[in-house]
């Protein structure tokens, strides 16, 4: 285990040049580049922070540590994610990212370490405990349900709904009330339809939209559980250049409306254009953490993450 | 498209038409063979009693079992035990007391009847959740495995001598063992007309059989009056696990069929929403139980072998599981072709021909080899439709899942909402696009 | 697996699962409580060591067979319900030639009716004197056609119902299998008769009674028979699996399908020797568990059937030494469990025991999915 000292600098302290607009669009970035067999692993920061207010950082991460097996996927990965921001999350391949991911929504629970959301510890909680408190996800390969309409997949989203309990669904006169929420929530459902551009697609089963759309459907019916925190895992795998582009408008857009935005992405170049905070993991815990810019210079990146070839 | 066929295809388009259509037809053959076979007043009645019995129960546990396979992908294998769950517990419970500890003698609480399928139903509901607090977590298969093995366990413990009778409070009671139990508490629809103070149309309805037939018309009438309580049964099931699918709780469930994760994901309590519907279902289940032996005079512990689950199972997947229109049509189909044809057939050619079975395979297929003689291998095949029944229900099972795994009725839309989604109705224009570009 | 090793792995087990060590507590106290009740005379040591032999004898038959079922539901990524069907045709075709050697060919019994392994009571298996020592040649022959027999079902099966629907979910293929083993069993009951008969001639077994503290336990010819004949296939499996190319494509394929696609496996033909080494092993185990409890009937595979998957799951499906392990385990469950429980619940607690695995540890005992 070699100490890297150097990392430290980089690492959670905002630089000068402090946040950079989002919608800067003009830098281009280095080429990712993956084949590295540089092996850096670093000892577990031990940055001293004040605890933050929770109103401008709702999720922080610390110590993060998940073992399987005998196997260490995410090794002490702290780091947090500032209200209204677009903040990314950049690894090469088995940096933990995923597994992180996991971490944070419950579907894992971490071998050591904490999660905060909104000033409260989430650590272990149950998915859709987690899911309830705001902080909501989607998924590598988009998950819809197949054999449900897009219409319906939208419905399926928002919490609180009265018919989700199985005597209101049924008995007679309560059932009244059901239907009158469902009318209200359908229409609520069709603004999103139309936001994301794919009410033409509302009867159409989910199963049979193309990769880029279910990405849409995906994102769409997240937003419609009204989440704080949106962790989009690799929302732009798969889908192609004008989609993406389209996927990307709407995000920032949605930035724009007070949401925050956790992304997990492959795509280096995607995420240092669009981004104002980097979090690069590699095996397993955070390298090092900035605006892009501070990031596409630190030593450690262009060593471990391209490769030494930039 | 030709204006003449639209309103037939529209009214096609109904499902309880399409069920309503399909239960004609069926009546009609059966009536129609009872004519050729001139079976005489009696014999139709009763043979329609007992088709509508089948058609009925089968329907009923096809809804049972859609709930939990259909709409939530919970494969449950053990349908059986948690019947035979219901109409113990029921039988206990509304049996005569029966204080002397005489030999043999088992009774029951003594309770009327309608808590004593109240018991049963909640009985079995409660069996469902034991099951699912340690089992709806696992896979598919392994989930499979436990339900069998549960229904198993169940059937070993009727059978057991352990609780064949002990006493409670005075009363010898008990699950009979091997022997079984008698139902000793008569006439559910008599029970059912008195209770609801309608003894004298009770009277009514038999002496009007009883202008038709002359001996007894009793067990006729209560035979069809019960077929009638089935069916309305059947469209109770039908209606509140209609809402339960289209509603906000239906959707879950769907969701939780097509991936439990992601629902997971979007803050579903998906472990509640399927305990429940395991739940449920499975109270369902026991009902469906109560509703088929409690006319049946006495029960035993080997009736209910896992073999009567996939019956269920095979209805289900001939209508088309997820869709409860298809779990009543196969529940009828299954009955009227696979369950009750055979057997209707066999008493055909036995009114017909002179049947004399050789009593082995080998003494039928002997005369073959011999002198060329079919007749004994064709009277032994009549001999042993019940057998060869079954094998026609693992080929048509093997078949379905090669060309229809989706069942009857084809792949089709189930809505999952307590609303009309179909169209949006807030708009001004109804939301097509007469030519505009829409793919 | 090194002593370390399993330490570890124990302690992770336990440390994961507070329901583990609740089970694990369970079973050493009802050791101590054997202890106890041998100790003070309540039970008896020779019978218990009769439970032992007779639970090890059916663990040997269901682990046999649970060889197949494991490496077909590892390999073809489902579970077979027409397994224990496969153990009921193999056990007829079996006895039926038994029957028809030991019955001189129609010399001292009408052929159809050997054939029909005596069907509706037209001859008995002990009126020809059945027995490995009495007719040996009879037993032998029996056994390899068994195992023929079973092999040859099992491909035909393959080919016409489940290679179609090869690339489906495990679920439409197990719903399928349910099929099959309803066409299978009822067809079996069609020919053959639903009567359950008596195969070998129970008297004329040799045996030997070896005192045991308190009495003796008698273990027959066919009891040696069993144990010879289960134990020589398995160590035939083992080294096949270890020593051959065949064996190591198999334990690839079984590990990831596709993996072995992409680097050359040839799939299908793997899976057609998956077939021919779990169908010849389950008809034999058929054969072999009629011969040992001398009784043959149309039932006798389905009621095998969940003890076999009790087995399968208790060992980690896909390890063929996980359903042997889990075999004699399950063997020895049902049978020691008349100590405490009724004996009509035996059954029962195997698969107790089953749905406690599946809950505390539901990859097996034998986890880590291979073969090997």
């Amino acid at each position: 285990m070699s100490d890297d000292p150097t990392a430290e600098t980089a690492a959670g302290e905002p630089t000068s040049t402090s946040t950079v607009d989002s919608a800067e669009h003009d830098e281009n970035g280095p080429d990712a580049n993956n084949d590295t067999t540089v092996s850096v692993e670093r000892e577990p920061d031990l940055r001293d922070d004040d605890a933050p207010d929770p109103e401008e950082v709702p999720l922080r991460v610390d110590g993060l540590r998940k073992e399987f097996g005998g196997i260490t996927a995410v090794a002490d990965a702290s780091f947090q994610v500032e209200a209204g921001t677009l903040t990314g999350l950049i690894g090469p391949n088995g940096a933990g990212k995923s597994t992180t991911f996991n971490c944070i929504t419950g579907v894992h629970e971490p071998t050591a370490g904490t999660v905060t959301f909104r000033g409260e510890d989430i650590t272990g909680l149950a998915s859709h405990t987690v899911a309830n408190r705001g902080l909501v996800r989607t998924f590598q390969i988009a998950r819809e349900f197949g054999e449900m309409t897009v219409l319906e997949n939208l419905m399926l989203a928002p919490g609180g709904q009265r018919g989700e309990s199985l005597w209101r669904s049924v008995l007679p006169f309560v059932r009244d009330d059901v239907v009158g929420q469902e009318s209200e929530l359908r229409e609520r459902c069709w603004e999103t339809l139309e936001f994301f551009e794919i009410d033409h697609l509302a009867h159409e089963f989910a199963g049979n939209l193309s990769g880029g759309q279910r990405k849409l459907l995906e994102l769409a019916r997240a937003l419609l559980t009204e989440p704080d925190v949106l962790l989009l895992d690799e929302p732009f795998a798969g889908v192609n250049p004008s989609l993406e582009e389209r996927l990307l408008d709407h995000v920032h857009e949605l930035r724009a409306d007070g949401y925050t935005f956790l992304i997990v992405e492959h795509d280096m170049d995607l995420i240092m254009d669009n981004c104002e905070h980097v979090v690069v993991m590699h095996q397993g815990s955070v390298l090092t953490e900035g605006p892009p810019e501070t990031v596409r210079k630190d030593e450690d990146v262009i060593e471990a993450y391209l490769g030494g070839d930039v | 498209m030709s204006t003449a066929d639209s309103p037939l295809a529209a009214l096609w388009e109904r499902d309880a038409v399409k069920i309503g259509v399909l239960l004609a037809g069926i009546y009609l053959a059966y009536v129609l063979v009872g004519v050729v076979l001139d079976y005489g007043v009696r014999g139709q009645l009763n043979s329609i009693a007992t088709l509508t019995f089948y058609v009925a129960l089968f329907a009923l546990l096809s809804l049972a079992l859609n709930l939990h396979w259909g709409y939530t992908g919970m494969f449950n294998i053990g349908v059986v035990g948690f019947m035979a769950v219901g109409i113990y517990v029921m039988a206990v419970v509304s049996k005569a007391p029966a204080t002397e500890a005489a030999a043999g003698s088992v009774g029951g609480l003594g309770l009327p009847l309608w808590v004593g399928v109240l018991a049963g139903t909640v009985a079995a509901g409660l069996l469902g959740l034991l099951v699912a607090l340690p089992a709806l977590r696992l896979r598919a298969d392994y989930l499979a495995i436990v339900t069998v093995a549960m229904s198993e366990m169940v059937r070993f413990t009727f059978l057991s001598g352990t609780f064949q009778r002990f006493e409670v409070g005075g009363l010898v009671i008990g699950f009979g063992g091997g022997s079984g139990l008698l139902l000793d508490f008569g006439s559910p629809v008599e029970q059912l007309f008195d209770a609801l103070f309608l003894g004298g149309v009770y009277d009514g309805l038999v002496g009007l059989t009883g202008t038709v037939i002359e001996n007894n018309p009793q067990p006729v009438t209560n035979g069809l009056l019960y077929g009638v309580l089935l069916l309305g049964a059947v469209g109770l099931y039908y209606v509140v696990l209609g809402r339960l699918g289209n509603s906000p709780f239906g959707r879950v469930l769907k969701a939780i069929r097509e991936d439990e994760d992601a629902a997971n994901a979007l803050g579903k309590d998906t472990k509640a929403f399927k305990t429940k519907a395991f739940v449920l279902g499975c109270a369902l289940m026991g009902l469906g139980g109560i509703l088929w032996y409690m006319t049946s005079g006495a029960i035993t512990p080997n009736t209910y072998r896992p073999r009567l689950t996939f019956f269920i199972w095979i209805a289900l997947i001939i209508g088309g599981a997820g869709s409860n229109t298809g779990s009543v049509m196969g529940g009828a189909l299954f009955a009227a072709l696979l369950f009750q044809g055979p057997r209707f057939l066999q008493s055909v050619v036995n009114n017909l021909v002179d049947v004399e079975a050789p009593s082995t395979f080998g003494q039928a297929l002997a005369p073959i080899a011999g002198a060329g003689d079919l007749a004994p291998l064709g009277f032994y095949v009549i001999d042993s439709v019940r057998q060869l029944q079954l094998i026609v229900m693992g080929l048509v099972l093997i078949f379905l899942m090669h060309r229809r795994p989706e069942g009857l009725l084809g792949h089709r839309k189930e809505p999952a909402a307590s609303v009309e989604l179909e169209r949006r109705p807030d708009r001004e224009t109804p939301y097509t696009d007469g030519g505009e570009t829409d793919e | 697996m090194g002593v370390t090793e399993s330490y570890s792995r124990g302690r992770e087990l336990v440390e994961g699962n507070p329901l583990a060590l609740v089970f694990g507590l369970l079973i050493v106290l009802l050791l101590f409580d054997l202890v106890g009740k041998l100790a003070s005379g309540a039970v008896q040591v020779s019978s218990v060591a009769v439970l032992v032999k007779d639970g090890l004898a059916r663990g040997l038959v269901i682990g046999l067979a649970g060889i197949g079922l494991s490496m077909t539901y590892s390999i073809l990524n489902f579970a077979n319900f027409a397994h224990g069907d496969y153990i009921t045709a193999g056990a007829f075709s079996g006895w039926a030639t038994t029957y028809l050697i030991a019955g001189g060919f129609g010399s001292s019994a009408n052929v159809g009716s050997l054939l029909l392994v005596g069907a509706g009571g037209s001859v008995f298996g002990g009126a020809l004197g059945i027995s490995v020592t009495a007719t040996p040649v009879a037993v032998v022959g029996g056994m390899v056609v068994a195992g023929g027999g079973a092999i040859l079902l099992s491909l035909v099966i393959d080919r016409l119902v489940f290679e179609p629907i090869r690339d489906r979910d495990g679920i439409t293929l197990l719903i399928t299998s349910i099929g099959v083993a309803f066409a299978l069993r009822y067809t079996i009951q069609f020919v053959f008769g639903p009567s359950k008969r008596g195969t070998t001639a129970a008297g004329g077994v040799p045996t030997l009674s070896v005192p045991v503290v308190d009495g003796t336990v008698r273990i027959t010819a066919h009891d040696a028979t069993l144990a010879v004949v289960a134990g020589g296939l398995m160590l035939g499996v083992h080294l096949l699996l270890q020593r051959t190319r065949l064996g190591k494509a198999m334990r690839a394929m079984a590990d990831n399908e596709d993996l072995a696609r992409v680097t050359g496996i040839p799939t299908e033909r793997v899976v057609r020797f998956t077939w021919i080494i779990g169908g010849g092993l389950t008809g034999v185990a058929g054969y072999v568990f009629v011969l040992w409890k001398g009784t043959l009937g149309w039932f006798d595979g389905w009621i095998l059937l969940l003890l076999i998957f009790a087995a399968v799951i208790l060992g980690g499906i896909g390890s063929i030494y996980g359903a042997i392990v889990g075999g004699l385990v399950i063997g020895l469950t049902a049978s020691l469990s008349v100590v405490w429980i009724p004996s009509s619940f035996s059954r029962a607690s195997a698969f107790l025991m089953m749905i406690l695995i599946l809950v505390v540890k539901p990859t097996g005992l034998f986890s880590g999915r291979s073969t090997a």
